[in-house]
């Protein structure tokens, strides 16, 4: 037994990832500006903002002199813990009653995505079944669907409080005198709409994208075996269009999360009906606030990076693509498996097959 | 699917006119029902796409004392919104030409970077490269405002290690590389990825060296993928707001989509919304200039990194 681990240790050690034939110092050299830009660009502003979201600036009288002494103590958590908690923070009265600024903000960040990305995506994949069925027209379809892509947002948002004017031509069409831009659920309405028109035609796009990979026999099968349109629909097109749709849900989720542009162009700041972690984010750095600031984009940092993973992991989002890095991955995995099968006392058998590459990624990738 | 006791019939017995029948398309009610479904679906497409986009046109063109006015024609049409843009209350042309040089300047350098980066990716093998795919596209998943709050904090010389940055260009580019190079590496490397590797190969087989393969063979081939890229993350540094709306504050550095914004106090109460929407239909037009030209090419980027 101990003879057969020695015989196999050695060129595990020399050489753990066979992959890495000597392209490792290349790699190094042409990603290094790359890297170098992100690191300087995001990387350090997050550590700052993890770090400066634990101090807190008080502009306290210095008992001895009576001057203003602005100062930076650490407060750990005291940033976070102090804005949720209704005894310490300031509260506001949005659409969810009165609480805690952040709460409230919160629950707006929450309510948009949630509403936002469902609506697009119905929408969007209506849109892709509608577009993949015409005949003709497409050019003129595409064009259409690429303008509210390309309307920079907050050109958007000024269109639309336009729209949602008291005495707008929104109001003008459905006869009404709604107060769409006076702080209420209405103005959550008007940023909901807003939202959904300028993405769902993008959402559109991906999804008829997925669909257009989709091979016509297939459908010509389920015909002939007697499949409904809807069965077809959640059998066959919903499953295959998958892998790309839920990437594109993936960002507009995350995009959504940080939703800043529409409620700043359409209400403005501190609006607590329509008021974001990313509004609220940025009047307190606007005051010159940085710790609280500081806290709270670093809770929608979390937020998306938790809703991320979900994706990943629930949806099985294919972010990176790669398949270098997933047969990586599946070899790493084979050999742990192989090496609790050795570690039990079984065979070693499959233990050489753990350092076979099975990937053809760069090779025979079209 | 009108014809089905036909497909039980036995291969044999079917003659060549009954083929070309059977091939040819059905064109039964059922059919014209769906024709004509299409068109209404697409018209629904088109109509949901531009009419809030129709609206600011319309605005646009009435006279500055009608702004309010709900009328689906603009009665009489003007364009004294246009010319009020450029007053030069407004700035407006400033504006444009800080719009062009940031979005320009960010898309130059993110290309520079992105390319050498994207090719690595995409064909090199090496250790660490899952981490560095999730860095990347990881960092293009960051909510803005999270690099915003230190950024404010250091550019405005808070820390003390940092210079005053505010009311820079540096200041408007730096942090649009942020979301800027993630985007183009994500595209260039779906894009190296489809180019087959046989082509370097078969160059270093005739003697070419990794990097003059690089040079000579795939950016030729890759012109196209780096165009789209270019395109969009133009687009993209050109619609951004927050970044530009926080360090370029005073009217010789804001960008364009920051001007429009800004157009709202100037007149007191009554907001401007011809000029406003004016001056965002001259935002929005170079875009969509570039949208008509390479819709195709725009498409196939934006799903390049979905699909593959």
């Amino acid at each position: 037994m101990s003879t057969i681990t020695q015989a196999a240790a050695p060129p595990a050690k020399r050489k753990k990832n066979a992959l890495s034939d000597g392209q490792g110092q290349l790699a190094a050299l042409l990603l290094s500006p790359t890297m170098l830009v992100l690191g300087v660009v995001v990387i350090i502003p997050v550590f700052l903002s993890i770090r400066e979201s634990l101090f807190f600036k008080s502009d306290a009288p210095d008992p001895n002199t009576g001057m203003v002494v602005s100062s930076e103590q650490f407060v750990g958590l005291g940033n976070y813990l102090n804005a949720f908690n209704s005894a310490t923070a300031d509260t506001v009265a949005g659409v969810w009653g009165t609480m805690p600024r952040l709460t409230n903000a919160f629950l707006n960040n929450m309510w948009f995505t949630v509403v936002c990305v469902a609506l697009e995506t119905v929408l969007g994949v209506a849109m892709a079944l509608i577009m993949a069925k015409a005949f003709r027209g497409q050019g003129i379809v595409r064009a259409a669907i690429l303008v509210p892509w390309a309307i920079p947002t907050i050109v958007s948002a000024m269109m639309w409080k336009l729209i949602f004017d008291a005495d707008g031509v929104a109001n003008k069409i459905i006869g009404t005198k709604i107060l769409w831009l006076q702080d209420n659920a209405w103005s959550q309405l008007a940023i909901i709409i807003a939202d959904v028109w300028k993405t769902a035609p993008f959402i559109g796009l991906m999804a008829l994208a997925g669909l257009q990979t989709i091979d016509t026999q297939v459908y010509e099968a389920a015909k002939v075996d007697g499949a409904s349109a809807w069965r077809q629909f959640t059998q066959i097109t919903l499953p295959l269009m998958k892998p790309a749709l839920v990437v594109a849900v993936l960002f507009r989720t995350l995009s959504t999360m940080a939703i800043f542009e529409l409620p700043y162009g359409m209400m403005g700041l501190n609006k607590y009906s329509v008021d974001t972690l990313s509004t609220f984010a940025f009047v307190e750095a606007r005051a010159t606030r940085y710790g609280p600031a500081a806290a709270y984009s670093v809770l929608l940092f979390l937020l998306v990076a938790v809703v991320a993973f979900l994706f990943i992991k629930l949806l099985g989002a294919d972010v990176i693509g790669d398949e270098e890095v997933k047969a990586v991955a599946a070899q790493k995995k084979r050999r742990r498996l192989a090496a609790k099968a050795a570690a039990h006392g079984q065979p070693a058998a499959s233990v050489g097959g753990g350092g076979v590459i099975t990937t053809t990624s760069g090779e025979g990738q079209q | 699917m009108s014809t089905p006791g036909t497909q039980l019939t036995p291969a044999y017995s079917t003659s060549q006119d009954e083929v070309a029948a059977l091939n040819k398309p059905v064109r039964d009610a059922r059919f014209w029902v769906t024709a004509v479904l299409s068109v209404l679906g697409m018209a629904a497409i088109v109509i949901y796409c531009l009419l809030p986009f129709y609206w600011m046109i319309v605005s646009s063109l009435r006279l500055p004392t009608m702004g309010m006015s709900n009328d689906f024609l603009p009665n009489p049409p003007s364009t004294e919104n246009f010319i009020a843009v450029f007053s030069p209350v407004n700035n407006f042309g400033r504006a444009l030409l800080n719009s062009v040089i940031v979005s320009s300047v960010t898309t130059v350098l993110t290309l520079l970077f992105g390319i050498l980066g994207a090719y690595s990716l995409a064909r090199l093998r090496f250790r660490g490269k899952g981490v560095i795919l999730a860095i990347i596209i990881g960092t293009s998943m960051f909510p803005g405002i999270t690099l915003l709050v230190p950024l404010l904090k250091m550019f405005t010389g808070s820390y003390g290690w940092f210079p005053n940055w505010m009311n820079t260009y540096q200041a408007l580019i730096l942090p649009s590389l942020s979301f800027g190079l993630p985007l183009c590496v994500w595209n260039l490397t779906a894009y190296f990825r489809q180019l087959p590797v046989e082509l370097e190969h078969s160059a270093m087989v005739d003697g070419c060296t990794p990097a003059q393969a690089f040079r000579q063979i795939i950016m030729p081939l890759a012109a196209p993928g780096v165009f789209t890229t270019a395109i969009l993350v133009f687009i993209a540094v050109w619609n951004e707001f927050m970044i530009a709306n926080t360090f370029g504050t005073t009217k010789a550095m804001m960008t364009a989509p920051v001007a429009v914004n800004q157009f709202t106090g100037s007149l007191g109460f009554n907001t401007p919304f011809g000029t406003i929407m004016a001056a965002g239909v001259l935002i929005t037009v170079p875009l969509l200039i570039m949208v008509l030209l390479f819709q195709r090419r725009i498409i196939g980027g934006l799903t390049a990194g979905s699909l593959k």
